[in-house]
């Protein structure tokens, strides 16, 4: 066993550990720390896998964003977790199990990772990677399928992005100028 | 020599999530996740050489950006309860 696939069996090994975790403390803070690992895994994972692009992702949303949004939440709630009311955990269980049978069930269709005649690699992969560089001129293929082919799809997820970010300034500057309001009046 | 290396990274991962689970208080927390995401940029870059895919060292000093911003901020929460107040002394 070479130590590649040590590092995958460990790094999924602890992200099991983490999410086990997370479901189980009930100190928020400790949460959105564990959260954070979680991710720095998952990224770690996706580069072993040689998905640069998506650890890049990972890591840059959600070890880093994501892991601030959930800090400033907690700025407006509660550190500690409610125990939970609910009546019959066992119906959850099952949804749960369900899914996730559902999901397993699913991965037994797709081809193998890695598999060259997937059909991911036979429908459009092939031009971008001949072609590219003479239609568009950019050397990384990434880049132009993400600036370039799919131009209208990136422009769309810029939007949703940029609007994301504007509602998010705008709650939190809210709290911001209504204290400066506050702190005039007492003044 | 990198197999040497990446388990001992991964055996210090293994104590950083120890701590993490069990941190008493706050700063053990916080300390344990700041030297989890340096783990992660060593792992990535004993990867990297392992593997000759030399490109994945970017990712890694990215990495290492992220996870100093991302600990900045989170002091910064316990510092001041909350991310749109100044440096210390100002409202």
């Amino acid at each position: 066993m070479n130590l590649d696939s040590v590092i995958d069996i460990l790094l999924l090994a602890f992200m099991a550990v983490i999410a086990i975790a997370i479901v189980r403390i009930r100190d928020l803070f400790g949460i959105a720390m564990l959260f954070s690992i979680f991710s720095l895994l998952s990224a770690g994972v996706f580069t072993v896998m040689d998905a640069a692009d998506v650890a890049f992702t990972e890591a840059a949303v959600g070890a880093g964003i994501s892991t601030i949004l959930m800090l400033a939440t907690l700025t407006r709630t509660a550190r500690k977790e409610k125990p939970s009311n609910s009546k019959n955990p066992a119906v959850a269980l099952i949804v749960v199990f369900v899914t996730g049978a559902l999901l397993v069930f699913g991965t037994s269709d797709l081809p193998r990772f890695g598999d060259p005649q997937a059909p991911v690699h036979q429908h459009v992969a092939p031009r971008y990677i001949e072609e590219s560089p003479k239609e568009i001129g950019i050397p990384n293929m990434v880049t132009s399928v993400l600036a370039s082919y799919r131009g209208y799809d990136t422009l769309g997820e810029t939007t949703v992005i940029f609007t994301a970010g504007i509602a998010v300034m705008a709650l939190l500057g809210m709290r911001r100028s209504r204290r400066r309001e506050d702190d005039e009046e007492i003044d | 020599m990198y197999t040497a290396a990446g388990l001992a990274i991964l055996i210090t991962m293994v104590l950083a999530i120890t701590r993490t689970l069990l941190g008493p208080t706050v700063y053990d927390r916080i300390l344990a996740v700041n030297m989890f995401g340096t783990k992660t940029v060593l792992i990535i870059a004993v990867i990297a050489f392992m593997s000759g895919r030399t490109d994945l060292l970017d990712i890694a000093l990215a990495y290492a950006l992220i996870n100093f911003i991302g600990i900045v901020a989170v002091l910064k929460f316990f510092e001041y309860g909350e991310f749109s107040r100044g440096g210390r002394g100002r409202p």
